[in-house]
């Protein structure tokens, strides 16, 4: 047995725990999951079904722990574990599959699928069966710190520009600031406007807030790639920064991943809970508005939309917010059919836009928020995750539809009576 | 001799791997200490759980059009099944009988045969979206065609052994059930137990994060 392949099935070993085996022995292979899945119903390739893509680990399962599966290796009858079980699902499990958890939520005998995906991610990483742009990412976060190798001297860079234009200084490794905010690369280099609607809320709200210098990256390529020490590696940065500041709150920024990585497996990966609070972004600024911290006046008159970014919404339960936000601040505002906790992905998270290989597939998956967006005709998306809006940009782009997306923050912040 | 052995001793067994391969299952999975989450939850899991176990008997309205045969045909044949298995008069009186010392009012004879049809038919209709369909014909294994070829062998002997004159057909019936209880817990027909813990961790995941799954 070669090293990558014992690497890949001790860690596929490692992953099954009652959760899974009690999934595994209660999927009735109705094929359901597959047409909640985007990369099953825009390309009909029925190796995209979800369940199909826990093949690996069901294997490992199945070898291990059911009688036949037993009695089957036992005798030579079934084919062993090879390489090509893993190979063959690198495609499938990275490039189709975004981590949605839109196939979690149909299941009728309640099989969280995308928790499986995320275990059999870690057995093809363990191995080397990870795409390159993938491996690439997670590097740079591990040694520069930012998946798009932002470093610190960038990020000031980008406050600078943001001081200038708002008159407003962007605290900066401030102790004992009520709040701590975090930053995704693609915000600071794509999206500078986020920084920028941030220091116009809070210092309207009063809040006292501070980015961290050794620690304002809030995405998590180890969790993208299926890596939970990378994650925690990552995680323990922020945490490290939060305590050396003694802030009581972090603040996760527009990212989806980064939400899930921070506020719900953090904690789990460090193996203790944290003494700060994890707050979305779009949670502090609903409580900022009903408190009445956070005054707006005058509605957006275009007729818009919201996509829901999978990680902040179904799989992050900030569901409520994002609507009582767009609610006060747009006159027009209309949901897609399937939306909330069951909208459909992008086609770009999990990964898949960090994965250069993916990118066609990504772009058919994108056909079904299209479809989404064709039967609306609004004039403005908005959203709340900056790689759903870079993927959905491109999409839009590469179906000429002209539609411009924007952050929600930003969108507040445009209807923000300031003082002056 | 065979009779006395489908019966007897076959019977007994049968049951013993039935109850003891459940036991074992579901106890591996229910008493298995699962890791505590250290994050701080925003709703509860455990009303999560329980909210899962009934609202996946349903499907989400978005989702239903593109599904609609597989409900329309699981529920006839799951109805139908659980009504023929609690509610035939046979039944009644073997539990009555050999287990539980009381029975109660069967199903008319017209509703045996509505339940018998929908069961059929909703047996024949899902398996032959097992073959068809391109889906599940790719995740399908050998466990669910052999699942579904006992269940339709014990329903059709057990119509067949309505005529009760034929002593035959009723052993033939109980053998059927025989195989059929020794394949269960070796099996997927296991569903018709682990969904429960399955749409409980599902719920209470979901729970805990405040969304409603
Ligand atoms: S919907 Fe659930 S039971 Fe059906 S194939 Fe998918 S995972 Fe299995
Ligand atoms: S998590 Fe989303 S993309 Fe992945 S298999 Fe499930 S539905 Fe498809």
């Amino acid at each position: 047995m070669s090293d990558r392949l014992e690497r890949g099935l001790n860690t596929l070993r490692a992953q099954i725990d009652t959760k899974v085996k009690s999934y595994f022995s209660s999927c009735v292979h109705c094929g359901i999951c597959a047409e909640a899945c985007l990369f099953y119903t825009e390309t009909q390739d029925p190796r995209y079904t979800p369940i199909y893509k826990t093949q690996p680990l069901h294997k490992v399962w199945q070898e291990e722990y059911t009688f036949w599966g037993k009695i089957g290796k036992k005798l030579g009858l079934t084919k062993s574990f090879t390489e090509a079980d893993l190979a063959n699902w690198e495609e499938l499990v990275y490039d189709g599959c975004s981590m949605c958890g839109r196939c979690s939520m149909v299941c009728p005998v309640g099989i969280d699928v995308a928790y499986i995906i995320r275990k059999v991610k870690e057995g093809l990483a363990a191995a080397d069966y990870s795409p390159e742009g993938l491996v690439g990412a997670a590097q740079r976060a591990v040694e520069i710190g930012s998946p798009m190798g932002i470093r610190l001297k960038a990020l000031k860079a980008q406050i600078k520009h943001v001081e200038a234009d708002t008159g407003l200084k962007i605290p900066m490794d401030v102790e004992g600031a009520d709040y701590m905010a975090l930053l995704s690369s693609m915000e600071i280099i794509n999206f500078p406007e986020y920084i920028e609607a941030l220091a116009r809320i809070f210092k309207q709200a009063g809040v006292s807030w501070t980015l961290c210098s050794e620690a304002f990256e809030a995405t998590n390529s180890g969790l993208q790639i299926g890596n939970s020490k990378i994650a925690k590696l990552l995680l323990e940065r922020v945490v490290a920064g939060a305590e050396k500041l003694k802030v009581k709150n972090v603040i996760s920024p527009e990212c989806g991943h980064a939400y899930a990585a921070i506020r719900w497996d953090g904690p789990n990966w460090l193996g203790k809970p944290y003494n700060f609070k994890v707050v979305h972004i779009l949670e502090l600024l609903d409580e900022l508005k009903k408190s009445g911290h956070l005054k707006t006046s005058g509605k957006e008159t275009a007729r818009l939309t919201f996509h829901d970014p999978c990680q902040i919404v179904r799989r992050g339960g900030v569901e409520a917010q994002p609507r009582h936000l767009l609610e006060s601040v747009a006159e027009n505002f209309v949901e897609m059919t399937d939306h909330g906790r069951m909208n459909w992905c992008c086609g770009g998270g999990g990964g898949v836009s960090a994965n250069e290989r993916a990118d066609e597939l990504k772009l058919k998956a994108f056909n079904r928020k299209k479809a989404q967006l064709d039967e609306l005709n609004v004039e403005t998306i908005v959203t709340a995750c900056a790689n759903c809006r870079l993927v959905m940009e491109e999409g839009l782009e590469e179906n000429e539809m002209d539609i411009p997306i924007i952050g929600l923050s930003e969108l507040l912040v445009e209807y923000l009576v300031e003082d002056k | 001799m065979i009779m006395d052995f489908i019966d007897g001793p076959f019977w007994y067994f049968s049951l013993i791997v039935f109850f003891s391969g459940i036991i074992w299952n579901m106890g591996s999975i229910v008493f298995a200490l699962s890791k505590v989450d250290l994050s701080v939850s925003r709703g509860s899991a455990v009303s999560g759980a329980i909210k899962t176990i009934f609202t996946r008997f349903a499907a989400d309205k978005g989702m239903a059009p593109h599904i609609r045969l597989q409900i329309i045909a699981g529920y006839m044949f799951h109805l139908g099944l659980f009504a023929l298995l609690f509610f035939a008069a046979p039944h009644i009186l073997f539990l009555e009988e050999h287990f539980l010392g009381f029975g109660w009012t069967p199903m008319p004879h017209w509703a045996f045969i509505i339940a018998s049809e929908f069961a059929f038919l909703g047996l024949l209709i899902l398996w032959l979206h097992r073959i068809l369909n391109p889906v599940s014909r790719l995740i399908s294994t050998a466990d669910d065609h052999i699942a579904s070829i006992l269940t339709f062998v014990v329903m059709l002997t057990g119509c067949l052994a309505l005529l009760e004159s034929f002593t035959a057909l009723r052993l033939l019936h109980r053998f059927s059930v025989e195989l059929f209880l020794i394949y269960f817990p070796f099996s997927r027909l296991m569903h018709a137990f682990t969904f429960i813990p399955s749409r409980a961790f599902t719920g209470a995941w979901f729970g805990r994060r405040g969304i409603s799954s």
